[in-house]
This record gives structure tokens, sequence and C-alpha cells, in this order.
């Protein structure tokens, strides 16, 4: 029982990472390499925060949103817009965007050593255990898993109710016809990049509260995340909160059971059974 | 009615993406040296009929059959080894090869496999009979747009297909060039070819089409010669709408 | 065979007999130095077979390059040498067939994702098993087999997947390959069996990693996984390949030896900045020379033949 409070817990937060790369490679179809390295500045940013002013990590966020925003956008508009214009077709442009953010997922890890140096960095915020259907967990991840379920549901919301949010839905489903209706693809898809790198970001100083990080540690989760997107089918939101959600019970049953050190191979295994079986997701459109 | 045995025989061919049935329960046959026309509006459902037909995409139900032996469900590859070729809506080159290697493409995998100096001679004289000997090394990049087209009607016969399916082969060309592609394709009807046609130039579809099957919102409306069907009055409907029919 | 190529075919014979002279010079550091060379550009080469036409970018080279030396670890000492190579070229083929059926039907992004986590996943299995069944993390590998060896047995090697290339590329595959990597759906309607052809060249330049990581276990005395399996391997080989130009044979020679060069210099002098120098050499290809060097060098001298025609 507790195995699967912990693991939804975990995948909860799951959840808001992959999120915001499902933000950006099925709306801006952006397949960003350095999301992993995103979240990790934006735990960066909550740790510098909470331990210099003893400012609690979830405030942090006010500030990790805007500037993860506006950094994001910037990336798009800088690195990866020329890339857009000059791919011959959406294959080419995939393979393009995944080398160019691969090289930046690099020079960032090499910023953040030059900043942070190599070590690992934690802090212990709200690390009381709190009860819940008789086990004991931390609190962080209890209120992780909250604000993470917040921001998920205020996003899901405002992709399905609001005028913007349809757009960029539309999007998603198709840029042609998108575009055919009036909908500014360009702007949109800078939007959806940039809103991707801020909830990544956000998921990012969550994740801070209750697991230990390093500088080099972000292409883990961007191969979590990459997981979890193919999983759940590119594009759904929905699909992506249910594979975050599978993703984070397997890999507890997985550490608690067997061992912590094959979490990675827990979510490979994962990852071919879908590869092979569906590899539209749980809930993705089979394409022609 | 048609003493020669079909190509092609379709039956019952239906294609869902999910709740949109594309093509709906159609039956047809096109028989040896016949060249017949695919027509409707858009959005009717010919090119994924096409597609069907040449493996691009596999039925939802019914079956497609090549001088008798079942052709629905095999890959791509097996279809064009057994004898179909196409062309596609939006031409499809092969930008970094030579012009000439990309008529040796369609040589060498498919329906007759031809290798090294015999596929080379092989694929120059299928640029002669398009009219493209000229260039034949010159990069793709080069091409007019009926010149790309010819490129890939010689890369398409030069599999020596039975059954060649043209899908919108003469769309987007100038008067001029829409003279030159349908003098092209009559003479490849002249040599006794199999084809079926996709196409919305009506004058190429009466010129060319021994016979045509309409079609409108996946299902056929329609079948008969090119005169017979386009007075039909629910072809005209489909077409243009209730109320000029 | 054409004029040119046998001139081709005694330039490279030249160069590859001047490069067997290396370790005559005594000097450890330039004979180590060229073992990574040799190295390097034997796994860049077979890595452009396969990602070279059909620009599907594998990052597996790190997973067959390990399984390849846990081979050597694992049998030293009950299996003669020669034929470790031989079970390592085998182990590597089928790992790569077993990768390629699974993830080259789909899009190239599936296939670039899978193989980025390939290593690492591996690298994690056999801890597990290492730590839970064998009783000991880490395997010994004591053998006599000199560096100088170990060179010459790389430029053996780089010759065979040279001459392995050139073949290749003169046949249906190598033909195939190249109509794949214009065109998927072309190559399919042209008769083609795109998987196949996709998987056989994977499991080729898988093989080739492997019999590498081979080659290379006797340098370690003791063998760990994470010594084994780094996915470093798998980038800098991407970059040396493309920085190079994957379009041709002797392309990603041209990116291997200034890259590994300059990667040699970085570490022994900056080495917090090594990420740094992966990023930009990532972003120069992208942004700057996509076709890599040779890319660049044949664009110049197109354009020098049309002015001079013009």
């Amino acid at each position: 029982m507790d195995i699967l409070i912990a693991g939804l817990l975990l995948g909860g937060t799951y959840a808001l990472i992959a999120m915001g790369l499902n933000l950006q490679y099925g709306v801006a179809r952006i397949m960003n390499l350095a999301n992993g390295e995103l979240l990790v500045a934006g735990g960066f940013a909550a740790f510098w925060v909470y331990t210099s002013g003893q400012v609690s990590p979830l405030a942090a966020i006010l500030l990790v949103a805007p500037a993860a925003f506006v950094l994001n956008w910037l990336i798009y508009r800088i690195m990866l817009r020329p890339l857009v214009g000059r791919a011959k077709s959406r294959g080419q442009l995939e393979v393009d965007s995944i080398l160019a953010t691969f090289g930046l997922s690099f020079i960032l890890v090499g910023v953040m050593l030059a900043i942070f140096g190599g070590d690992y960095f934690s802090y212990s915020y709200l690390a009381t255990p709190v009860s819940l259907f008789g086990s004991n967990f931390g609190l962080n991840r209890v209120v992780a898993f909250l604000m993470a379920s917040l921001i998920a549901l205020a996003l899901f919301l405002w992709l399905n109710l609001t005028r913007p949010g349809m757009a960029i839905r539309a999007v998603s489903v198709s840029p042609e016809s998108a575009r055919l209706v009036g909908i500014d693809v360009r702007r949109l898809s800078a939007l959806a990049f940039a809103l991707g790198g801020a909830v990544t970001a956000v998921g990012g100083a969550l994740i801070s509260t209750f697991l230990t990080l390093d500088a080099s540690i972000g292409i883990l989760f961007t191969m979590k995340a990459l997981i979890i997107v193919i999983m759940g089918g590119v594009g759904d939101i929905r699909g992506t909160i249910v594979a975050a959600l599978i993703l984070g019970l397997a890999e507890t049953l997985v550490a608690t059971v067997i061992d912590p050190g094959l979490t990675l191979a827990a979510a490979y295994l994962m990852f071919i059974l879908i590869l092979l079986f569906r590899p539209q997701g749980l809930f993705g459109r089979r394409t022609l | 009615m048609r003493g020669s045995p079909a190509v092609l025989s379709v039956r019952g061919a239906t294609k869902r993406f999910g709740g949109l049935v594309a093509v709906d329960r159609l039956d047809f046959e096109v028989g040896e040296h016949e060249v017949m026309g695919l027509i409707g509006p858009n959005g009717s459902g010919k090119t994924t009929m096409m597609n069907l037909i040449s493996g691009a995409l596999k039925p939802s139900a019914g079956t497609i059959a090549l001088k008798g032996a079942r052709i629905s469900g095999l890959p791509a590859q097996e279809i064009n080894r057994r004898g179909v070729a196409r062309t596609f809506q939006l031409v499809r080159l092969l930008p970094s090869l030579s012009v000439l290697e990309n008529v040796v493409a369609g040589a060498v995998f498919g329906h007759r496999r031809r290798w090294g100096r015999e596929a080379s001679a092989h694929a120059h004289r299928m640029l002669e009979r398009v009219g493209l000997e000229a260039v034949a090394h010159a990069p793709v990049s080069q091409l007019t747009y009926i010149d790309q087209k010819r490129l890939e009607l010689a890369r398409v016969l030069a599999s020596e297909p039975d059954l060649l399916l043209l899908d919108e082969w003469l769309a987007g060309l100038n008067p001029t060039e829409l003279e030159t592609g349908i003098a092209l394709i009559r003479d490849l009807r002249a040599e006794g070819r199999t084809i079926i046609l996709v196409e919305h130039v009506m004058d190429a579809i009466r010129s060319l089409c021994d016979r045509c099957v309409v079609m409108a919102s996946g299902r056929k409306i329609a079948e008969g010669t090119p005169d017979d069907v386009l007075a039909d009055r629910e072809v005209i409907r489909a077409y243009l709408g209730d109320d000029d029919a | 065979m054409s004029q040119a190529e046998v001139r081709n075919l005694l330039v490279a014979a030249a160069l590859l007999g001047l490069a067997a002279l290396l370790p005559l010079t005594g000097d450890g550091y330039y004979i180590a130095l060229g073992v990574t060379i040799a190295m390097y550009t034997v796994l860049a080469t077979s890595w452009a077979l396969f990602s070279g036409p059909t620009h599907y970018i594998s990052l597996a080279t790190a997973a067959f390059y390990g399984l390849g030396t846990y081979t050597v670890a694992l049998g030293i000492d009950v299996v003669p040498y020669w034929l470790l190579l031989v079970i390592a070229l085998v182990v590597g083929a089928v790992a790569a067939g077993l990768v390629g059926l699974a993830t080259l039907r789909l899009s190239g992004v599936y296939f670039v994702i899978f193989t980025l986590g390939l290593a690492e996943m591996i690298r994690q299995v056999v801890t597990w098993v290492q730590n839970n069944f064998a009783g000991h993390r880490g395997l010994y590998v004591l053998t006599d087999i000199t560096e100088e060896v170990i060179y010459w047995e790389l430029l053996g090697l780089a010759a065979l997947v040279f001459l392995a290339g050139w073949l290749i590329n003169r046949s249906r595959l190598g033909f195939a390959l190249r109509i794949i990597g214009n065109d998927e759906v072309v190559a399919a309607h042209s008769g083609i069996n795109t998987a196949r052809a996709k998987v056989l060249l994977f499991m080729v330049s898988g093989g080739v990693a492997a019999v590498v990581g081979a080659l290379l276990a006797p340098r370690w005395t003791y063998i760990e996984p994470s010594l084994a399996f780094t996915p470093l391997i798998s980038f800098t080989v991407v970059i040396m390949a493309l920085l190079g130009g994957a379009g041709r044979l002797w392309g990603p020679v041209i990116g291997v030896v200034p890259f590994a060069i300059l990667w040699e210099i970085t570490s022994a002098q900056f080495p917090n900045q090594r990420s740094l120098l992966l990023g930009i050499a990532f972003l120069l290809i992208v942004y700057a020379i996509p076709n890599g060097i040779i890319g660049r060098v044949e664009d110049v001298v197109r354009r020098v033949r049309q002015r001079r025609q013009a």
C-alpha cells in the first residue's frame, strides 16, 4: 500500500515535468533534450533561494516560472526558430532539434558546473513525516504532489477552456490546418515552448524539495520525461499524467522490492513494451 | 462484359480513421489494358483508396487482389514487387541522388530486379521514354516542375509494373505542360498499360479514361464511361452541390 | 575498378602504412593518443556506415562497446583472446539486431531516444547482476597485450571497416540505404524492405563497436560496469562523425583527429569545461556545418567549379 502511495506521489511530480516536454514536443514539435537541465536549473534556483534567503521553494516558484518562461522563449526564438524555417521535412526538424537541444544541454551542464560546482545539493524543507493511510511519507513529497496536481489541473483547464489553450491544442493536432483557420502557429509554438519550459522548471523546483540533485543529473530526468511523453501519447495531457503515474509506481515498486539501482532499467522495459506493442502511446493517435 | 481478366479487383474496401470512414465498402475492377479514372470532389477518399492499393495504408475491411492474388494487408514493398507502382500527389523525388539514379532506384528492388550496367541502360531508356534524356546527369534540384513529375514517372515505369497508379499526376501544370503530360499518358495507354488515374482535370479524364469510378464521401456513387458519369445527376450534385444539379 | 578508385586505394594504403609506424617512436604519450584516435576512427566510421545514409542518429555506440569489453572481461581466463573477439562481434551484432528490430520500424526520434539511455540501462542491469550474483563488482583482466599491439589491431580493424564500407557503398544494400535516407516512403514503394536494410546495417555497426570494446579491454586491468559503459563514448563518436561529415566514407576520420586532440587538451587543462566543448561542438554541427567539414569543402569545390564553367 505504501508503495502505491509513494509511487503516486512520485508519479504526480513526474507528470508536471513530462507535461512541460509534451507542450514542447507536441505543439512546437521540438524534442527538447535540454529539458532535464532546465529542471535542474529550476531546482538550483529553489535551492539558492531557500539557502540564502530562507524563502520557501513554493514561493520561489513565483520567481522560477516567469524566468524559465522568458529563457525558453528566447531559446526558441534564437536557437530553434531558424531550424524550423530551414527544415525541409518534419523528420529533418526533429533530428536537427534533437542535436541542437542536446548541444544546449551540454552547455547548460557546463554553465551549471561552473556556477555551482559538481557537488550534490539538497536541502531540508518540510522533511517531517506525515501519516497517510497508516504509513509515513515526507511532507515535502505530499506538498510537491499537491502543488503538481494543482498546476496540472490549472494547465488542463486552461488548455481546454480558454481560446489560446484551444489554439495550442489545435496546433498540436495539425499545424497546417491550424494555420488555415487563422492561428498564428509560429507565435503559438514559441508560447507553448516557453510555457513548457516554465512548467518543467517549476517541476524542478518542486522535486528539489525531496530529491538530491547535481549539475549532471539532468539527462536522467530528460530520459524519464521522454519515456513518459511517448508512453502517454504525444500531445495529450491525460496520457502524460497517466503514464507518469505508472512510471512513478513502477519505479517505486522496483526500487523497494528489487533494487533501487534498477529504476532506469524498469522505465526502459516499459518503454520497450510500448514501442513494440503500441508505439502511438496509450492515448495517442496513430499517424498515417 | 469484358473478355480480359481483371488486373485489380477491389471488394468492399473500407478504411476507418477513428470515427471517420474515409473509404466505405468500395467495389470495382480494373481490366487489363484499361485506363480507369478515379474521380470525385476533394475529400471523397480517392487518395486514401490509392494508398490502400499501394500498401501505404492497410484496409480496415475488404479485400484488394492483384491478378487474383490478395495484396490487401501486405506491406508496400511487397505490393510493389508484385507489380504495382505509383506516383504521389506531392512529387516525391530522391534529392541527394542524380536524375539517373532516381530512375535506377525504381529498377533495382521491385517488380523486375536489375543491377549495374543493365540497370543504368534500362534507366536511360526510361528517361528517353519520358523525354528527360537531356538532363540525365543534372542534379534533381534544378529540374522544372513538369520535369520533376516526368522523373517520378520514369522511376515508376522503371519497375515495369503491371498496374500503374497516377495520383493527381497532372495537378499544378500550366496549359502547355498539361498538353505534354496528357500526351505522355496517352502514349502509355497506347502501349497497353493498365492505369488508375486520380484526377481533377476533366479534359484529361474524358480523353484518357476508358471508364470512371466516381467517389463521394468514401462511397462509390457512379461508374461507367466518362461521358456517362459526368452527366450523372448524382455526380453533378456531389461536385457542385444541390442547387446546380 | 576505375583509375580514380585505384588511386584512392593506394593513397589509403600509404596512409595506413604511415600510421602503422607510430609505435616505433617509443613515446608512450603519442602511442596512447594514437590508440584513442584509431579507436574513434573505427567507431566513427562504422557509425557513419549506418547513420550517414539513413540519418538515424544512433547513440548506442557506448552500449555495444561496453558489451564487447565485458565479453572479454568475462571470458579472458577461459577462452582464447581471438575467439573472444569473434564472440564480441556476434554479441554486438545480435544486440544491435534486437534494438533495431524494436525501434527502426518507427520514426528516427524514437530511435535516438531509445539509444540515448541504452548504455545506462545495460550498465544498471550488469551492475545489479554483478552485485547480487557474482559477488564482486568488477572483473580482472590480466594479459600481456601491450598498447602497441592494440594500436596495430585497431589499424587492422580500421582497414577492414573501410573495405567493408567501400563494398557496401557499391552494393544494392548501400543503394537501398541512400534511398531510405532520402525518402523512406519512396523506398518502400520501390520494393525495398526498409526495416530489414536498416537492421542489417545497424548490426554491422553494432558488431564493429563491440569488437573495438573487446580490443580495448586489455588496457584496463580492472573492469567495472561504469568503466565499460560510458555514455560519453556515444556522444563523442556522433560529434566526430558529424563534424567530419557522415556522407563520405573517409569523412569521419577528418572529424576524429582534430576533435580527439582538442578533447585531450581540454581534459588536461580545463576538465570542467569538457561539457561545454561537447555542447559547442553539437551546436557547431547543427548551425554551421550540417554536412561536416567534408560537406563544406565539397560546397566550395562545387561553387568554384561552377564559376569556372560560367
